[in-house]
């Protein structure tokens, strides 16, 4: 068992050495740099250019940019944004609470409205409701998140005037960032639990914006395996027996029908960042996608490379979690 | 109780009306709070016009200079030499950051300028250590000597005469910084503080900046002209125009800017919203790269100038928001010579001069299309479609390429294309900044020439408009340049954008910026 699970471990290095080789080359070849950006239509003379490139270190050999960069990275620097200066780690530190907030309450409304739809379903089998609410799963799935976003901001915002149309919190209230978690570090505050409010209501659309291709997955993933299940020898058995119908569905079929859902939630991390980005660009949410996305159009090198590396290196070490405590669990998976 | 809860209400009815900010929806996050080390529209936003001054301004909503920070300035009749007067009594910002213990004088002049200038200021190599605007400007060679003669007088000595100087002074990167706050960071070993934890002596003070946020600014209670309207102001970055209308509708936003073309009739017509529009200094032009055949022939250049209907263009592409062009310079800068006809939509015409021309039978070619949406261009593609279909018309094949926008630029830079798409943006308001850096022959190696023309004529002019102080026979040079920028015609000049912002009815006092920034020392509510 033990040696299992360094093996799992061991595994982790290789996969993030070679994330860092794939961010630091492909960003590189794709064709302008930095400094042409900086200056735009303007041009430079070629003197001022190679300075410009120097002043970056871009003037090195490709290898030896990356070998440098390595050297850092092990020493815990992953280097500073070309365009405002300061430190990748830092930059990232101050922006992931936030797209993780967005990120758990997504979940949280696919969970909550995800499982119970999704056992309707299969309880009421090849009924109307099912193949509603299927299609409309098929529907919520194929969505592209920045057109949903926007009719949302249309109907709740524009429209009715339920919620506000962008943004993390009003502008009225000036919360301190402790846990980074606004819906927290509001009621923590001195400006009490208005700021709540507001920072509650800011984040309801984007989390259904970005909760709504994991509730599409959600509702179907427990609709097949509550029918699998429901197949089973030990429900035919329970029913038999004279067990109350509510028994059955949630002590017996629901328990075991969760094991795959369980397994669906922990992939959906990465879902959960690739969301993020369409998320936080029409929300105005300041998170990391936001973040990724400005940083590769104005080819930031240290940030895309040190961004990519940060969450590839969560995703693989998530994972590798997973197995570890698959392994702890089901002792046919440790042969 | 009772007193209590009447309290309360009273408090919660009466503090909102004082605490008020003025929001304005911004389109993205500033960089760094420093506009020498920044190229950006939205990081100067965010800087230049609230928190910092120069020694000289523009007008408000104007392109002609005024005194700022300095009070008067001098130049020797060589125009070699500038002395300038600073104005006393002007207070840096107090912050929770620092406290000025002194008055502004010339040793900040001296910090803000050296920075840039010498490679051992104590902070020219602090965040990377490059200052594109100062070195594309050509400050670094052409500042000989910056003395300071006494705390309120300093001299400026240029290695050579350069009438477009005083306005380069007025430019964003010429901004001044505290040198007692550079002190203090040295002493506390934050040097990198300089440029995210601004100190200027503004119309509004930096409170506080959240990532991809917001930004606060308190008003300046000791502001040398008075304190600003507005006692708040708040930036609230909204990176997606049609969401910043929205937010303008929800009454979250005061001022926006940019709204998407799409939503200009909706706003049109709404009675809570009212919609400024300005000319933008700018212009969008087709560039024939005259060093490669064809395009070496003066006739296909002129057959291609009256091939082009550049009012469909303006119609199809920039929804009639925007000015058909005839020169390389917009009409609202001084020295726009609008004697010149330009060339008419004309397919007879095109069609003789290409007879005229060495391949009367017409030729295949390529045009590079803008990949990028610009404020001089809002789709490149689509205008090129429509060039391509005109140009079918006199015989010119002409097939669309287009790469990604850095790409494009070192292509370009290059000489590869044959015709190009692109655009300009003015910097200071003066005519230099397009004739020199767009057309001048020292501007085909730097890359900003794309057309690769170099004409001794034109080129002679623009020195000598770029060398001599007098304004009028600055004007009169400019003026003759332009005629022989049309005889030639090395481009086609397409069109000049308008410059949109909307905002909310009980907003006053807000003027577009024809250089494209956004002030707020003037604005107030209703």
């Amino acid at each position: 068992m033990i040696f299992l699970v360094l093996k799992k471990i061991l595994n982790i290095i290789p996969t993030i050495i070679g994330v860092s080789i794939l961010s630091f080359m492909l960003i590189r070849f794709v064709p302008g740099d930095p400094v042409m950006l900086m200056l735009g239509e303007r041009g430079a003379n070629p003197k001022v250019y190679k300075e410009m490139q120097k002043s970056l270190g871009l003037d090195q050999p490709i290898t030896t940019q990356y070998f440098q960069y390595i050297k850092n990275v092990i020493q815990g620097d992953l280097g500073k944004s070309i365009i405002t200066r300061r430190k990748v780690t830092h930059e990232f530190g101050e922006r992931f609470p936030a797209t993780l907030e967005l990120g758990m309450m997504a979940m949280i409304f696919a969970i909550i409205f995800g499982i119970p739809l999704g056992i309707i379903a299969a309880i009421k089998r090849n009924s109307f409701f099912d193949y509603f609410l299927m299609g409309g799963s098929l529907v919520g799935y194929s969505m592209p998140i920045f057109w949903w976003g926007l009719i949302l901001i249309l109907f709740f915002s524009v429209q009715l005037g339920l919620t506000p149309v962008a943004g993390r919190i009003s502008v009225m209230f000036d919360v301190e960032p402790i846990s980074g978690f606004l819906l927290i570090d509001s009621l923590l505050s001195d400006e009490g639990i208005e700021a709540f409010y507001s920072s509650l209501k800011h984040i309801i659309l984007p989390s259904i914006a970005m909760g709504t291709i994991p509730l599409a997955v959600i509702a179907r993933m427990t609709r097949s395996s509550m029918l699998e299940v429901l197949g089973e020898d030990y429900i035919r058995t329970a029913k038999a027996k004279g067990l109350s119908y509510k028994k059955i569905i949630f002590i017996h079929a629901l328990r075991n029908a969760m094991i795959p859902i369980i397994t669906i939630l922990g992939l959906m991390f990465g879902s959960i960042i690739t969301g993020a980005i369409l998320t936080e660009t029409i929300f105005s949410w300041p998170g990391i996608g936001k973040w990724m996305v400005a940083s590769i159009n104005a080819r930031d090198y240290p940030v895309i490379q040190g961004g990519v590396l940060i969450i590839a290196s969560m995703i693989v070490i998530i994972n590798a979690l997973v197995d570890v405590i698959y392994l702890w669990t089901n002792p046919r998976m440790r042969q | 109780m009772k007193y209590l809860v009447i309290f309360i209400l009273l408090s919660l009815t009466v503090l909102p009306a004082f605490s008020k900010p003025f929001i304005y929806c911004s389109e993205g996050s500033p960089s760094a709070f420093n506009p020498q080390i920044t190229t950006d529209g939205t990081s100067n936003n965010a800087a230049a016009h609230t928190i910092y001054e120069r020694l000289i301004e523009f007008k408000y909503g104007e392109t002609k200079l005024e005194p700022g920070l300095a009070e008067s300035w001098k130049v020797t009749p060589d125009g070699l030499t500038y002395t300038f007067k600073l104005r006393k009594g002007v207070k840096f910002h107090k912050t929770n950051f620092f406290t000025p213990t002194r008055e502004f004088n010339a040793d900040d002049v001296l910090f803000s300028f050296n920075r840039q200038r010498l490679k051992k200021h104590p902070f020219h190599l602090v965040n990377g250590g490059h200052y594109e605007y100062f070195s594309a400007m050509e400050m670094q060679t052409l500042i000989k000597e910056l003395k300071k003669i006494d705390s309120y007088t300093i001299q400026i000595s240029l290695s050579r005469p350069e009438a477009p100087f005083l306005a380069n002074m007025a430019m964003s990167f010429m901004s001044i910084l505290s040198k007692e706050y550079g002190d203090q960071l040295i002493q506390q070993n934050k040097k990198e503080n300089i440029d995210h934890y601004p100190v200027g002596t503004g119309p509004f003070i930096f409170k506080k900046y959240k990532k991809d946020t917001l930004i606060r600014y308190y008003a300046n209670e000791d502001y040398y002209k008075g304190k600003p309207n507005i006692d708040k102001l708040v930036f609230s970055i909204t990176t997606d125009p049609s969401v910043r209308y929205q937010k303008l509708k929800t009454g979250e936003c005061d001022l926006i800017i940019e709204p998407s073309p799409a939503d200009l009739s909706d706003i049109r017509k709404n009675q809570h919203i009212s919609l400024q529009e300005g000319p933008g200094m700018n212009i969008a032009y087709l560039a024939m790269n005259v060093k490669k055949k064809p395009f070496d022939d003066l006739n296909v250049r002129k057959a291609i100038n009256h091939a082009l209907n550049r009012n469909s263009y303006i119609n199809a592409i920039y929804m009639g928001n925007a000015t058909v062009a005839k020169n390389p310079i917009p009409p609202s800068l001084w020295s726009y010579n609008n004697n010149i006809p330009g060339y008419d939509y004309n397919i007879a015409k095109a069609k003789k001069f290409i007879k005229r021309s060495k391949y009367p039978n017409g030729f295949e070619t390529e045009l590079w299309t803008l990949p990028v949406t610009r404020p001089y261009n809002p789709n490149g593609k689509k205008m090129g479609e429509m060039m391509q279909a005109d140009l079918a018309k006199i015989g010119i094949k002409v097939k669309l390429v287009s790469y990604d926008w850095p790409t494009y630029l070192s292509k370009s830079r290059q000489g590869e294309h044959q015709l190009i798409q692109l655009g300009w943006t003015g910097d200071n308001g003066d005519p230099d900044n397009f004739l020199y850096v767009l057309l001048g022959c020292s501007s085909v190696d730097a890359g900003s020439n794309v057309s690769k023309w170099c004409n001794n004529k034109f080129n002679k002019k623009i020195v000598a408009a770029k060398t001599t102080t007098n304004i009028n026979k600055r004007t009169k040079l400019y003026k003759e340049a332009q005629n022989i920028f049309y005889q030639r015609a090395p481009w086609v000049p397409i069109a000049h954008s308008t410059i949109f912002r909307a905002m909310k009815n009980n907003v006053k006092g807000y003027k577009i910026d024809p250089l494209g920034g956004d002030i707020f020392t003037h604005v107030s509510f209703e």
